[in-house]
Protein backbone atom coordinates (compact mmCIF):
# COMPACT_ATOMS: atom_id res chain seq x y z
CA UNK A 1 0.00 0.00 0.00
CA UNK A 2 1.55 3.28 -1.04
CA UNK A 3 1.50 6.71 0.55
CA UNK A 4 -0.92 8.13 -2.01
CA UNK A 5 -3.49 5.44 -1.19
CA UNK A 6 -3.05 6.12 2.52
CA UNK A 7 -3.70 9.82 2.03
CA UNK A 8 -6.67 9.12 -0.27
CA UNK A 9 -8.19 7.00 2.52
CA UNK A 10 -7.41 9.57 5.21
CA UNK A 11 -8.78 12.58 3.32
CA UNK A 12 -11.78 10.64 2.13
CA UNK A 13 -12.47 9.69 5.76
CA UNK A 14 -12.10 13.26 7.02
CA UNK A 15 -14.31 14.77 4.32
CA UNK A 16 -16.75 11.86 4.29
CA UNK A 17 -17.40 12.09 8.02
CA UNK A 18 -18.21 15.77 7.60
CA UNK A 19 -20.55 15.30 4.65
CA UNK A 20 -18.18 17.23 2.43
CA UNK A 21 -17.75 14.89 -0.48
CA UNK A 22 -15.33 12.29 0.80
CA UNK A 23 -16.60 9.80 -1.71
CA UNK A 24 -15.45 11.94 -4.58
CA UNK A 25 -11.86 11.80 -3.27
CA UNK A 26 -11.66 8.02 -3.23
CA UNK A 27 -13.52 7.48 -6.51
CA UNK A 28 -11.28 10.07 -8.21
CA UNK A 29 -8.14 8.53 -6.74
CA UNK A 30 -9.12 5.03 -7.85
CA UNK A 31 -10.38 5.89 -11.32
CA UNK A 32 -7.74 8.48 -12.23
CA UNK A 33 -4.60 7.37 -10.40
CA UNK A 34 -4.98 3.58 -10.44
CA UNK A 35 -6.25 1.27 -13.15
CA UNK A 36 -9.47 0.49 -11.26
CA UNK A 37 -12.58 0.30 -13.45
CA UNK A 38 -15.20 2.99 -12.81
CA UNK A 39 -17.83 0.67 -11.32
CA UNK A 40 -15.26 -1.07 -9.12
CA UNK A 41 -14.12 2.36 -7.91
CA UNK A 42 -17.71 3.26 -7.07
CA UNK A 43 -18.31 -0.03 -5.27
CA UNK A 44 -15.05 0.30 -3.35
CA UNK A 45 -16.09 3.73 -2.18
CA UNK A 46 -19.50 2.48 -1.04
CA UNK A 47 -17.93 -0.34 0.99
CA UNK A 48 -15.25 1.99 2.36
CA UNK A 49 -17.84 4.54 3.41
CA UNK A 50 -19.78 2.17 5.68
CA UNK A 51 -17.28 2.04 8.61
CA UNK A 52 -16.44 5.72 8.09
CA UNK A 53 -20.09 6.77 8.34
CA UNK A 54 -20.63 4.41 11.29
CA UNK A 55 -17.77 6.04 13.19
CA UNK A 56 -19.03 9.53 12.49
CA UNK A 57 -22.69 8.79 13.20
CA UNK A 58 -21.84 7.14 16.54
CA UNK A 59 -19.92 10.26 17.59
CA UNK A 60 -22.66 12.62 16.41
CA UNK A 61 -25.40 10.59 18.05
CA UNK A 62 -23.51 10.58 21.36
CA UNK A 63 -23.50 14.34 21.06
CA UNK A 64 -27.25 14.12 20.30
CA UNK A 65 -26.80 15.86 16.99
CA UNK A 66 -28.67 13.42 14.77
CA UNK A 67 -32.34 14.01 14.13
CA UNK A 68 -33.27 10.37 13.80
CA UNK A 69 -36.95 10.87 12.98
CA UNK A 70 -36.06 12.95 9.95
CA UNK A 71 -33.04 10.97 8.78
CA UNK A 72 -34.84 7.61 8.96
CA UNK A 73 -37.68 8.93 6.81
CA UNK A 74 -35.27 10.35 4.25
CA UNK A 75 -33.15 7.19 4.25
CA UNK A 76 -36.17 4.97 3.61
CA UNK A 77 -36.96 6.93 0.46
CA UNK A 78 -33.24 6.90 -0.27
CA UNK A 79 -33.25 3.09 -0.42
CA UNK A 80 -35.79 3.21 -3.25
CA UNK A 81 -33.67 5.85 -4.97
CA UNK A 82 -30.54 3.74 -4.58
CA UNK A 83 -32.15 0.76 -6.28
CA UNK A 84 -33.27 3.03 -9.12
CA UNK A 85 -29.82 4.63 -9.32
CA UNK A 86 -28.07 1.30 -9.65
CA UNK A 87 -30.59 0.28 -12.29
CA UNK A 88 -29.54 3.40 -14.17
CA UNK A 89 -25.85 2.52 -13.71
CA UNK A 90 -26.52 -0.88 -15.29
CA UNK A 91 -28.27 0.82 -18.16
CA UNK A 92 -25.51 3.36 -18.81
CA UNK A 93 -22.48 1.15 -18.19
CA UNK A 94 -19.24 2.12 -16.48
CA UNK A 95 -17.86 4.41 -19.15
CA UNK A 96 -20.88 6.71 -19.46
CA UNK A 97 -21.40 6.70 -15.70
CA UNK A 98 -17.78 7.81 -15.24
CA UNK A 99 -18.23 10.68 -17.66
CA UNK A 100 -21.50 11.71 -16.03
CA UNK A 101 -19.71 11.67 -12.66
CA UNK A 102 -17.02 13.88 -14.20
CA UNK A 103 -19.68 16.31 -15.35
CA UNK A 104 -21.26 16.36 -11.89
CA UNK A 105 -17.86 17.04 -10.30
CA UNK A 106 -17.26 19.99 -12.62
CA UNK A 107 -20.63 21.51 -11.71
CA UNK A 108 -20.23 20.90 -7.96
CA UNK A 109 -16.63 22.10 -8.06
CA UNK A 110 -17.57 25.37 -9.72
CA UNK A 111 -20.33 25.80 -7.13
CA UNK A 112 -17.82 25.14 -4.37
CA UNK A 113 -15.44 27.74 -5.80
CA UNK A 114 -18.01 30.49 -6.28
CA UNK A 115 -21.05 29.96 -4.06
CA UNK A 116 -19.34 30.86 -0.81
CA UNK A 117 -18.71 34.38 -1.98
CA UNK A 118 -22.09 35.38 -0.64
CA UNK A 119 -21.20 34.03 2.79
CA UNK A 120 -17.92 35.93 3.02
CA UNK A 121 -19.60 39.08 1.85
CA UNK A 122 -22.41 38.76 4.34
CA UNK A 123 -19.93 38.04 7.14
CA UNK A 124 -17.90 41.04 6.09
CA UNK A 125 -21.06 43.07 5.87
CA UNK A 126 -21.96 42.06 9.44
CA UNK A 127 -18.52 43.01 10.66
CA UNK A 128 -18.65 46.33 8.87
CA UNK A 129 -22.11 47.00 10.29
CA UNK A 130 -20.92 46.17 13.82
CA UNK A 131 -17.94 48.46 13.48
CA UNK A 132 -20.13 51.27 12.26
CA UNK A 133 -22.44 50.88 15.25
CA UNK A 134 -19.65 50.97 17.81
CA UNK B 1 -54.09 15.04 5.63
CA UNK B 2 -53.22 17.26 2.70
CA UNK B 3 -50.83 19.37 4.75
CA UNK B 4 -49.13 16.22 6.03
CA UNK B 5 -48.64 15.18 2.43
CA UNK B 6 -47.19 18.57 1.61
CA UNK B 7 -44.81 18.32 4.55
CA UNK B 8 -43.62 14.86 3.64
CA UNK B 9 -43.22 15.40 -0.08
CA UNK B 10 -39.90 17.31 0.15
CA UNK B 11 -38.62 14.64 2.56
CA UNK B 12 -39.51 11.85 0.15
CA UNK B 13 -38.08 13.75 -2.82
CA UNK B 14 -34.89 14.51 -0.94
CA UNK B 15 -34.45 10.87 0.02
CA UNK B 16 -35.10 9.60 -3.48
CA UNK B 17 -32.69 12.08 -5.08
CA UNK B 18 -29.93 11.29 -2.58
CA UNK B 19 -30.41 7.57 -3.10
CA UNK B 20 -30.44 7.92 -6.87
CA UNK B 21 -27.13 9.82 -6.95
CA UNK B 22 -25.52 7.55 -4.38
CA UNK B 23 -26.57 4.40 -6.22
CA UNK B 24 -25.69 5.74 -9.66
CA UNK B 25 -22.25 7.15 -8.83
CA UNK B 26 -21.37 5.27 -5.64
CA UNK B 27 -20.57 8.68 -4.18
CA UNK B 28 -21.90 12.20 -3.94
CA UNK B 29 -25.01 11.42 -1.94
CA UNK B 30 -23.72 13.42 0.99
CA UNK B 31 -22.79 16.41 -1.13
CA UNK B 32 -26.36 16.48 -2.40
CA UNK B 33 -27.86 15.76 1.03
CA UNK B 34 -26.33 18.84 2.69
CA UNK B 35 -28.07 21.52 0.57
CA UNK B 36 -31.33 19.53 0.53
CA UNK B 37 -31.34 19.14 4.32
CA UNK B 38 -30.73 22.85 4.62
CA UNK B 39 -33.76 23.44 2.44
CA UNK B 40 -35.83 21.26 4.76
CA UNK B 41 -34.76 23.53 7.61
CA UNK B 42 -31.55 22.26 9.22
CA UNK B 43 -28.72 24.71 9.85
CA UNK B 44 -25.37 24.35 8.10
CA UNK B 45 -23.57 22.23 10.70
CA UNK B 46 -26.43 19.92 11.52
CA UNK B 47 -27.08 19.46 7.80
CA UNK B 48 -23.52 18.12 7.41
CA UNK B 49 -23.89 15.72 10.34
CA UNK B 50 -27.35 14.48 9.45
CA UNK B 51 -26.27 14.02 5.84
CA UNK B 52 -23.87 11.31 7.02
CA UNK B 53 -26.67 9.59 8.95
CA UNK B 54 -28.94 9.75 5.91
CA UNK B 55 -26.49 8.19 3.47
CA UNK B 56 -25.22 5.43 5.76
CA UNK B 57 -28.19 3.05 5.22
CA UNK B 58 -28.40 4.07 1.57
CA UNK B 59 -24.71 3.26 1.09
CA UNK B 60 -25.13 -0.10 2.82
CA UNK B 61 -27.90 -1.11 0.41
CA UNK B 62 -25.95 0.21 -2.59
CA UNK B 63 -22.80 -1.59 -1.48
CA UNK B 64 -24.68 -4.88 -1.07
CA UNK B 65 -26.15 -4.57 -4.57
CA UNK B 66 -22.71 -3.73 -6.03
CA UNK B 67 -21.32 -6.81 -4.26
CA UNK B 68 -24.12 -9.06 -5.51
CA UNK B 69 -23.63 -7.76 -9.05
CA UNK B 70 -19.94 -8.51 -8.68
CA UNK B 71 -18.85 -4.96 -9.56
CA UNK B 72 -16.60 -5.00 -6.52
CA UNK B 73 -15.06 -7.36 -3.96
CA UNK B 74 -14.96 -6.78 -0.23
CA UNK B 75 -11.14 -6.99 -0.36
CA UNK B 76 -11.00 -3.99 -2.73
CA UNK B 77 -12.06 -1.63 0.04
CA UNK B 78 -10.26 -3.16 3.05
CA UNK B 79 -6.83 -1.53 2.56
CA UNK B 80 -8.35 1.97 2.70
CA UNK B 81 -10.45 1.48 5.81
CA UNK B 82 -7.88 1.98 8.64
CA UNK B 83 -6.77 5.37 7.29
CA UNK B 84 -10.39 6.19 6.53
CA UNK B 85 -11.60 5.51 10.07
CA UNK B 86 -8.73 7.60 11.44
CA UNK B 87 -9.89 10.35 9.09
CA UNK B 88 -13.49 9.92 10.27
CA UNK B 89 -12.41 10.40 13.90
CA UNK B 90 -10.51 13.55 12.96
CA UNK B 91 -13.43 14.82 10.88
CA UNK B 92 -16.16 14.05 13.39
CA UNK B 93 -14.30 15.78 16.24
CA UNK B 94 -13.07 18.69 14.11
CA UNK B 95 -16.44 19.53 12.61
CA UNK B 96 -16.87 22.46 14.98
CA UNK B 97 -14.68 24.19 12.48
CA UNK B 98 -16.13 23.74 9.02
CA UNK B 99 -13.27 24.23 6.56
CA UNK B 100 -12.53 27.78 5.61
CA UNK B 101 -13.70 29.29 2.37
CA UNK B 102 -10.24 28.99 0.86
CA UNK B 103 -9.99 25.30 1.66
CA UNK B 104 -13.36 24.83 -0.02
CA UNK B 105 -12.11 26.70 -3.05
CA UNK B 106 -9.00 24.56 -3.31
CA UNK B 107 -11.17 21.46 -3.02
CA UNK B 108 -13.55 22.91 -5.62
CA UNK B 109 -10.64 23.49 -7.98
CA UNK B 110 -9.52 19.91 -7.45
CA UNK B 111 -13.04 18.68 -8.22
CA UNK B 112 -13.17 20.65 -11.47
CA UNK B 113 -9.74 19.32 -12.50
CA UNK B 114 -10.71 15.73 -11.69
CA UNK B 115 -14.10 16.13 -13.35
CA UNK B 116 -12.56 17.38 -16.59
CA UNK B 117 -10.07 14.53 -16.56
CA UNK B 118 -12.85 11.99 -16.01
CA UNK B 119 -14.84 13.55 -18.85
CA UNK B 120 -11.94 13.15 -21.29
CA UNK B 121 -10.64 9.86 -19.94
Amino acid sequence: MNIAALFAGLFSGILGSMGLGGGAVLVIYLSLFTDTKQLAAQGTNLLFFIPIAFTAVIIYSFKKQIEWKLTVKISLCGLVGAAAGIGLTDLLGGEVTGKAFGGLLVILGIREIFSKNAEIFSKNAERVAKRRKS
Amino acid sequence: MKSKFKKNLPIAGTGFAIGLVNGLFGAGGGMLAVPLLKKIGLDQKSAHKNAVAVILPVSILSAVIYLVKDYVKLSDALPFIPAGVAGALIGAFAIKKIPSVWLKRIFGGFMVYAGVRLLFK
